[in-house]
């Protein structure tokens, strides 16, 4: 089980209120885990990325095991302790505004 | 006895401010949405308890939210409460959040670019939704206006959004440029009178009509002189601020440009200034009462640099005459050290005998007149700042 922790924004427009725990097939990567999240939560469908054409919307990023995973491919294996749920998967805003 | 509702749109939710027709004591609900930025509330005048809300976030992007018991309860009308939350194919819903620029050959508009600030060309890219506007006769059916600048219908209460390419290509969508606040359709007048009649405005473009319910376009700018482009007489590029019109006069217009108040008698073919005794015509905001067709009002605004009223004094001004000769309305009203602004969508009128007019601030305040302007009180004073105010009169 995939455990995803969401910002507050997103939390509250899906109607939860602590992580969430997903399960996803094949290859744990970026890519299925928000594949997994979208199918569960649809009303987070172009939240985090682009309805069309998929693009990571430009003030989040995605950590993992306390390494920003941002800007690398979205097809990319996450490492063991996100597959297993050892560690959470983090989506996050960035900090802009005062 | 009849009740209003006032809908307050805000940079963290949504507020819904009711009373009864004395206008005195209000109850308040919300902030709904809290947190996001709630550009445009608006409810069906075929139902009014059919509420459309734009909620977005510069982080997150945009939401269309849907009540279907006037304001109680919401929900993303592609994604209905208690429906399953996936397609038969285990596909994902929530379509009703999904605004995609036509570039279809069926069009023969594949649009690509318009200016950016500098002119230099840029392609379209959606940001959100401006403006939501229920038809006068189905509740399922809306029209959003759209940052960058389109014009975007859903038949089906919100679920699915089709844009209406002709007005982005009927020929002069190369040359629109943003304004301060972003290249927006923030202005959608559908006309009583004559159902195949749609008014929109663009900052910065300018005034648009379609006389065949959206499928063709042209720009209405005649007579607007904008002193800030290349050509102050240009076809397209002034900065409109917002239209207003009231519902028996099909060819009449009021608007409040970047600097200037215009009218138009004749569906916007031609525009003449009625800015007349104004302490500054700069502005964002204007209105026409319920019952009286020629009685206008607007919030003078310093400059389009200095966004407060003049003298540290919020006055609105009425005028009786459909324009030129102007009064200020300062009964209720800050007198001395107050900079707030009033920004394009944030006022509005009930049509109770005795009209209430109502307008909100980057303050949080929300006034009210239940007298036609003669007299203001306010009904909240610290909200959010305020970005839309509409309200619904309810028997």
């Amino acid at each position: 089980m995939i455990v995803v922790v969401l910002p507050a924004h997103l939390r509250s427009l899906a109607g939860v209120t602590g992580d969430v725990q997903l399960e996803v097939d094949g290859p744990v990567t970026r890519h299925s885990i928000l594949d997994a999240l979208e199918a569960r939560y649809p009303m987070l469908r172009g939240t985090i990325r682009d309805h069309v054409g998929g693009e990571r919307r430009p003030l989040l990023r995605f950590f993992a095991c306390g390494e920003d995973v941002t800007h690398e491919s979205a097809e990319a294996p996450l490492p063991e302790a996100i597959a297993s749920g050892a560690e959470p998967f983090f989506i996050i805003g960035a900090i802009a505004g005062g | 006895m009849s009740n209003v509702r006032v809908l307050v749109g805000t940079r963290k939710g949504a507020f819904i401010l009711t009373s009864d027709g004395k206008r005195e004591n209000w109850d308040v609900s919300g902030p709904h949405f809290a947190g996001w930025e709630i550009y445009h509330v608006k409810g069906s005048d075929a139902d009014p308890n059919r509420i459309y809300a734009s909620q977005t976030s510069g982080w997150f992007g945009q939401i269309i939210q849907r009540s279907d018991d006037g304001g109680k309860r919401w929900f993303q009308p592609g994604t209905p409460a208690g429906e399953p939350t996936t397609t038969p194919d285990g596909m994902p819903k929530g379509e009703s959040n999904k605004f995609v620029y036509d570039a279809s050959e069926e069009t023969g508009k594949p649009l690509t670019t318009h200016q950016f600030y500098d002119g230099t060309p840029k392609p379209w890219e959606f940001k959100r939704v401006w403006h939501l506007e229920p038809s006068i006769d189905d509740p399922n059916t809306v029209y959003a206006g759209i940052e960058d600048a389109a014009l975007f219908r859903s038949t089906n209460g919100g679920e699915t959004w089709q844009e209406l390419p002709g007005l982005r290509g009927h020929g002069t969508g190369s040359q629109w440029q943003p304004g301060a606040g972003g290249m927006c359709l923030h202005t959608i007048i559908l006309d009583k009178a004559n159902r195949d009649r749609i008014y929109v405005a663009i900052s910065a473009a300018g005034a648009f009509r379609s006389d065949d319910a959206g499928v063709t376009w042209k720009p209405i700018n005649q007579g607007l002189r904008s002193q800030y482009i290349p050509d102050p007489t240009a076809e397209v590029g002034h900065c409109v601020h917002h239209i207003a019109k009231h519902p028996s006069k099909s060819n009449v217009l009021f608007m409040q440009k970047h600097w200037d108040v215009l009218r138009s008698d004749n569906a916007g073919d031609l525009w003449t200034e009625v800015s007349g005794n104004l302490p500054t015509d700069f502005g964002f905001v204007i209105d026409v009462h319920a019952h009286e067709p020629e009685t206008i009002y607007v919030v003078p605004i310093k400059s389009d640099s200095e966004h407060y009223p003049p003298d540290g004094k919020l006055r609105v001004y009425r005028s009786r005459t459909g324009g030129n000769e102007w009064e200020a309305l300062t009964n209720g009203l800050p007198q001395s050290n107050c900079y707030v602004n009033v920004l394009r969508d944030a006022m509005a009128v009930d049509s109770l005998d005795s009209c209430g007019v109502y307008f909100g601030t980057t303050g949080g305040q929300v006034y009210a007149s239940p007298d036609g302007g003669d007299t203001w009180a306010p009904i909240v004073r610290d909200l959010p700042p305020v970005l839309s105010v509409e309200v619904q009169t309810l028997t």
